[in-house]
């Protein structure tokens, strides 16, 4: 009987196999084959019209050093994300520090920083952005009031990309309420404690608060790497990626070489350094933040 | 404490309270900016300061509605919802059931299997985009929906299987093991018990996946080539290149009615948003 019945248990628990199918076959066909694929083409010389030609590194050869191109994309990436990421998550994290209290109208006040994260990178805010910094725009007219000089902002090589870095760090909204969750979830005896030891504001900041929300921190920060060193749509749509290709990111120049050029086997050499740089990154931060970051459990389950 | 100390907390709390509230509103004030500017006419919109129209005039509203290419944006709204709801639907439903399966079940291979799940979060959507793109088109799907639609149906959105696992596990299991005794199958104890229980989280994936979509801008980009099936944000991209002198009323208004939809959204359903981002860690 009781071996009759764990049988009915173990053949219940295969079941899962059945829920998880959806999943396994994405993953398989939608995922994992075009991964693979992804690196092969990256070595070959494919349009979408003929069968890939094996070119072995060439590609990746011909981009690091005869294309100078790429060496400005790569460049420009970075400064994006070195100003959209920390941009986002230190606006994020002051703001939320200032509104974890109890204040009354918090609820409104969060809807409003949400709002501009609602309509992340759409096409309508990317037009509305190139308006207002157009040279005789609202943001240049508003200087003006102020008694400040006009800038160039999309036509000058120097603010293009500080520009479009702008509407990024404005959608702080997301990570902030993330921030502000996370805040609530700290252990109110975390700060007795502190208070018992004499901690002031400024150290139960450092010891108490930061450690405890820097997993979300952490995971924010991951997350919008990944974001910032593929983006796209911002300087498509506001710049074309001018002038003089100050804002052309390496997502542009991936799109153009594979759907414009029908470059695709170049393009995916691309991709495969964007994804590089994403490892890199990924493994220097989970490195930095095995001292830094503070988990309260392993997680099991 | 003392009481001049007291007062000090309290004056600097008012003072930081006036700060992030006027900072928020700096921050509002570009989408407040582009509702007054599509009542306005071209030359008002540059140069100026006025937030205000000097008079309400609907016009952008009523030639933007026309399109270009005598296609009118209620086409490109209805092909966006057509992308959109669909895409929504599917990826609640098969992510739920997806869901169950790691958090109920225990089979061999599921530690293995969840942790290639968490890892995929991390895969980056421009190495996949390319071998995706030549599949497709192998399976003659350019310049159709399925593009949206296989993704969905086959629950490759891992934020949304991970955010609804971990909710999941917040359930009693006993709730499953009485239904059990009951002789309910594991089907049964989904549907009957477990759904109607993850409404909120359900909800909360709905609804980012729905933002998400409906924002896309670069899969409408790649996979759909005919006006006829343009997406908003197609048409709103076409609506800036294809003219020479631009009229910004006309494109602020489609830009604004874009928008729409998702601020109703928003404000009628502010809750699970709060909850969705708090609970799952997502990013919206």
């Amino acid at each position: 009987m009781a071996t009759a019945k764990s049988k009915s248990i173990r053949k219940r628990e295969y079941q899962g196999y059945l829920y998880i199918l959806p999943w396994l076959l994405g993953f398989t066909i939608l995922q994992l084959y075009p991964f693979i694929q992804s690196f092969y083409y990256s070595l070959t010389n494919y349009s979408i019209m003929a069968s890939p030609k094996w070119v072995g590194i060439q590609n990746y050869v011909t981009l690091l050093t005869n294309d100078r191109e790429f060496w400005n994309s790569f460049t420009v990436t970075w400064i994006y994300t070195l100003y959209t990421v920390p941009g986002k998550i230190i606006m994020a994290l002051i703001i939320a520090l200032l509104m974890n209290r109890n204040m009354k109208g918090i609820n409104t006040l969060r809807t409003i920083y949400y709002i501009p994260s609602l309509f992340g990178g759409s096409v309508a805010i990317c037009i509305l952005w190139r308006l207002m910094f157009m040279d005789d725009g609202i943001i240049n007219a508003l200087l003006s009031v102020f008694g400040l000089p006009h800038v160039q902002w999309l036509g000058n090589t120097k603010t293009a990309l500080p520009t479009i870095c702008m509407l990024e760090i404005w959608q702080f909204g997301s990570s902030m309420v993330m921030l502000l969750a996370a805040l609530k979830n700290v252990p109110q005896d975390l700060y007795e404690a502190a208070e018992l030891d004499g901690a002031g504001a400024v150290a139960k900041l450092v010891h108490v608060t930061l450690p405890q929300i820097s997993p979300i921190i952490f995971f924010n920060v991951i997350m919008q790497t990944i974001n910032a060193l593929q983006a796209f749509t911002n300087a498509f749509v506001i710049t074309k990626g001018g002038p003089l290709k100050s804002t052309y990111l390496l997502g542009m120049k991936l799109y153009q070489e594979a759907f414009s050029y029908y470059k695709m086997g170049y393009a995916s050499a691309i991709s495969w350094i964007i994804f590089g740089a994403i490892m890199v990154v990924t493994l220097l931060l989970f490195r930095f933040s095995s001292g830094v970051v503070y988990y309260s459990d392993a997680g099991e389950f | 404490m003392s009481e001049s100390k007291k007062r000090r907390v309290r004056i600097s709390r008012s003072v930081i309270n006036v700060l992030i509230t006027v900072y928020g509103l700096i921050m509002l004030y570009p989408i407040v900016w582009m509702f007054f500017a599509t009542f306005k006419k071209n030359e008002e919109i540059f140069g100026s300061v006025r937030l205000l129209p000097q008079t309400f005039d609907i016009s952008g509203y009523i030639s933007g509605w026309k399109g270009t290419g005598g296609i009118s944006y209620l086409t490109y709204f209805l092909n966006t919802f057509r992308i959109v709801v669909p895409v929504t639907l599917l990826t609640v439903m098969t992510c739920a059931l997806v869901a169950y399966g790691f958090a109920r079940f225990r089979f061999p291979g599921k530690k293995i299997l969840f942790m290639i799940l968490i890892s995929t979060l991390m895969l980056p959507n421009a190495v996949i985009m390319i071998p995706r793109y030549s599949l497709f088109n192998k399976f003659g799907w350019i310049n159709t929906y399925m593009p949206f639609y296989a993704p969905a149906l086959l629950a490759t959105y891992p934020f949304f299987i991970f955010m609804l696992v971990q909710f999941m596990r917040g359930l009693p299991k006993e709730l499953d093991e009485s239904a059990y005794m009951d002789g309910c199958g594991t089907f049964r104890v989904f549907t009957q018990i477990l759904l109607p229980l993850m409404k909120p989280a359900l909800f909360s994936a709905g609804l980012f996946q729905f933002i998400w979509t409906y924002n896309d801008y670069l899969n409408p980009l790649l996979y759909i080539n005919s006006a006829t099936k343009y997406t908003i944000s197609l048409a709103l991209k076409l609506s800036i290149d294809a003219e020479s002198v631009v009229q910004w009323n006309k494109v602020m208004a489609m830009a604004f009615l874009a928008n729409l939809p998702l601020i109703i959204l928003f404000f009628s359903a502010q809750k699970y948003f709060v909850e969705g981002i708090a609970t799952s860690g997502i990013k919206g």
